[in-house]
């Protein structure tokens, strides 16, 4: 078995634990099997008594709070799009407790140097609790593997080449040796370069009337399908990021019942668009990789409730407005999703009944933590506090001067949204009350 | 966040953003957003204006005191000339900007480059871009009525209307033609635009060429696709595009060689019927796409197209200045934002 190291692998500049009552709200906690209106006691940081509701406030929710295993804070090195303090503002602004941050910055987190000054800054500007993911590969250049054990020891939550794929298969194969030494998930993006190769969005109908690049299914799910053929060869986990096409769905729920240890996540961008949005040319709706056809969302969506994916994670992908205020093909991949996602997926799928409520909190928060070996949010006496507080009813509408974020490209700008975080407490501390 | 009441101008603004679809005729950007009236309408404008281009005094007077500006990023001989001749006949003030040489190539964003040219309040602004969504992109950040000449694979309205006009002027009726459009489809604006133009007129299309080079899914315009050159052979039209080398990426194999291709799909008079008409949008790659021979045939209508070119870009400069929104719902749309 796996030689897991000890090292933290969640930092941040912890507040003061919080007292509070969360009184009369529907608690839902999907883990604990509850769901009732009831009165929650904090004390000192720690949930001390949960009882049944005196008075019921049927607009307010409280849940465990969200995990997101995928975000980028942009630190170091693209700091005018987001810092530690603005993205973890609008991780809490948007009901996580804990959020990993992705190494494809400038530099890259590929060294237990940079790694260690990063965890020094969070210790001191983050405002929820941040992990780490360092780089497979040394600069993301998929040629020489990163020095694992140590960048495990000094306390990465995991390694990913995010942004760009692991071309080499050999590679691929070391690296899932390391990082099972260390006890530390590969999560993986996954696309092959020669297929998705100036692509700017998905291949279909849309793309070949409008005539911009394709990026095809087929560039994902034949790496999905390398890696899941790897993982198995050497029975090691793996992390499937932000999928997009039925197949690697399918790949993936086929291997699963094989044995094979894979996991995956979605996004809510990938479970509410399709390519259709491209006809707009608002470069808000191109991201990596891109939204595809409407049997693709179904089946991300059949995917995410069957239980195949295990997690929601927003890819909040900050851009300057520059890097998007241009022609579509010019314009930077990626959109912002924290302060949003529990929102655009309560609007668009819990209320039209494509997503029931439970499975959504579940993806959100107890879904990722365990793929990632994080604690496991949970309305429970003892517990320390990591709840998320909702006004289900609240109507607003997302506009570029309401976010937290520094960068304001969400794919849901104007849209009007029903549901609001209103509190967030992350490790026992009020991190967000608006 | 703001609340729902204070953000109620947001559509507004994001409407204005968008390229027009069906609503408006502020911008000539796609096909996609045209009516059969509309190109019937245009068409017929081009009609009258050829008829004055018969008298000694071609030049009339009708948009003295306009400004057009002709902004290409992109090398044109043809549509940029006609461009400039259209305006000039019709007495606007005309201003051409090329890529190289401007500020573009000391790395100027599309964005500065719009409120530069903007800045001169200019009536209409003719777009050619490498990049899809340029000239509704430059629309969103001037007050002009902007005319697409072309952005990227996207669109190339101008050179769809000027092609049914010929197609009118040669056959008559449009309705019923079938027309078989060859080659690099993928890469060519001139073809996505055509093949909406056509089948909005009634026409028949076929697309023909290797299987790299015709888009996935591109069915789903209501066209037919072969792989097969013969399948040319009963069109009435046989429409050949250029082989877009400049735009294939390098080492992206679409084709093994320009060879090959000519082998296989190259338009000769063997592979044509008697009587077939070809077009080509030009420039042409003689020997490559289409023999020589059948460029400088009879049957040839690539001169008659570009005649058209001049008249047909009268007529759309002519009904955008006319025919589009009161310049007061510009400035209302602007008090909104």
């Amino acid at each position: 078995m796996a030689v897991a190291t000890r090292a933290r692998t969640l930092h941040w500049r912890a507040g003061e634990p919080v007292d509070l009552v969360l009184a009369g709200a529907r608690v839902v906690d999907p883990v604990e099997g509850i769901d009732e209106a009831l009165d929650v006691t904090i004390t000192d940081g720690i949930i001390s008594a949960i009882e049944p509701a005196r008075e019921t406030r049927s607009r307010l929710l409280v849940a465990p709070a969200f995990v997101d295993p995928h975000v980028h804070l942009r630190t170091p090195g693209g700091e005018h799009a987001e810092s530690l303090a603005s993205g973890t503002r609008a991780a809490a602004a948007g009901g996580y407790c804990a959020i990993l941050a992705m190494p494809n910055t400038n530099p890259v987190v590929d060294t237990a140097a940079t790694l260690g000054a990063l965890v020094d800054r969070a210790r001191t500007e983050a405002e929820v609790p941040v992990g780490f993911l360092a780089a497979i590969s040394i600069g993301l250049r998929g040629a020489e593997l990163t020095e694992m054990v140590e960048l495990a020891e000094s306390g990465a939550a995991g390694f990913t080449d995010d942004g760009k794929p692991v071309v080499s298969a050999g590679l691929m194969r070391r690296a899932l040796q390391y990082a099972a030494l260390v006890g530390r998930l590969l999560s993986l993006h996954e696309e092959e370069p020669t297929l998705s190769r100036g692509g700017h969005m998905h291949e279909g109908a849309v793309s070949a009337e409008l005539g911009i690049g394709g990026w095809p299914s087929i560039a994902e799910s034949a790496m999905v399908v390398r890696d899941l053929e790897l993982a198995r060869h050497e029975q090691q986990p793996v992390h499937f990021m932000h999928l997009s096409a039925r197949e690697s769905v399918e790949a993936l729920r086929a291997a699963q019942v094989d044995g094979v240890a894979a996991t995956g996540e979605v996004t809510p961008h990938h479970l509410c668009l399709t390519d259709d949005c491209v006809r707009s040319l608002n470069p808000n709706f191109k991201m990596n990789p891109p939204v595809r056809a409407e049997q693709d969302r179904r089946a991300l969506l059949d995917g995410l409730c069957d239980g195949t994916i295990g997690a929601i994670a927003t890819d909040h992908a900050p851009h300057a407005h520059h890097d998007k205020d241009v022609p579509f093909e010019a314009a930077a991949f990626g959109v912002t999703g924290l302060e949003t996602a529990f929102a655009a997926l309560y609007t668009r799928l819990v209320l039209s009944r494509e997503l029931p409520l439970e499975t959504l909190l579940e993806r959100m928060s107890a879904g990722p933590a365990r793929i990632f070996g994080l604690e496991v949010p949970r309305v429970a006496v003892g517990e320390r506090a990591n709840l998320t507080l909702v006004d289900v009813e609240a109507a607003w509408r997302a506009s570029e001067s309401g976010f937290e974020s520094r960068s304001a490209n969400s794919w849901l700008l104007g849209e009007r949204l029903v549901s609001r975080v209103l509190m967030t407490i992350a490790d026992g501390c009020l991190v967000h009350a608006s | 966040m703001t609340e729902d009441k204070d953000t109620r101008v947001r559509p507004v603004l994001r409407q204005e953003l968008l390229p027009p679809h069906g609503a408006g005729r502020r911008h000539l950007i796609s096909i996609a957003a045209l009516e059969r009236e509309d190109v019937v309408r245009l068409l017929g404008l081009a009609r009258t204006f050829a008829g004055t281009l018969e008298r000694d005094v071609k030049k009339l007077p009708t948009l003295r005191g306009r400004t057009v500006v002709n902004a290409f990023f992109e090398s044109s001989t043809r549509t940029s000339s006609s461009f400039e001749l259209a305006a000039k006949r019709l007495s606007a003030d005309v201003m051409s900007i090329k890529a190289s040489g401007s500020a573009v190539d000391k790395g100027e964003s599309l964005k500065d480059t719009a409120l530069t040219l903007g800045a001169y309040d200019p009536d209409v602004i003719v777009v050619r871009h490498p990049q899809i969504g340029a000239p509704a992109f430059v629309a969103a950040h001037t007050g002009a009525h902007v005319v697409n000449a072309g952005d990227g694979k996207h669109q190339h309205p101008t050179q769809a209307l000027l092609d049914l006009y010929t197609l009118e002027e040669e056959l008559g009726e449009i309705e019923g033609l079938h027309v078989a459009i060859v080659g690099d489809v993928l890469h060519s604006r001139v073809a996505r635009s055509n093949i909406q133009a056509l089948l909005l007129m009634g026409a028949r299309v076929t697309l023909v060429g290797p299987p790299a080079l015709i888009p996935r899914g591109i069915e789903a315009l209501g066209c037919d696709i072969s792989y097969d050159i013969g399948s040319i052979q009963p069109a009435d039209v046989v429409y050949v595009l250029r082989m877009q080398r400049e735009r294939m990426l390098e080492g992206a194999n679409f084709v093994p060689s320009l060879r090959e291709y000519t082998a296989r799909w190259g338009v000769t008079h063997a592979r044509l019927r008697a009587g077939q008409k070809v077009m080509h949008p030009g420039p042409i790659n003689r020997g490559v796409e289409i023999d020589a021979a059948v460029a400088d045939a009879a049957e040839s209508l690539i001169e008659q197209q570009v005649r058209s070119g001049l008249v047909v870009r009268m007529a759309v400069l002519y009904d955008l200045l006319t025919r589009g929104p009161a310049t007061a719902d510009i400035a209302m749309l602007k008090e909104v934002a």
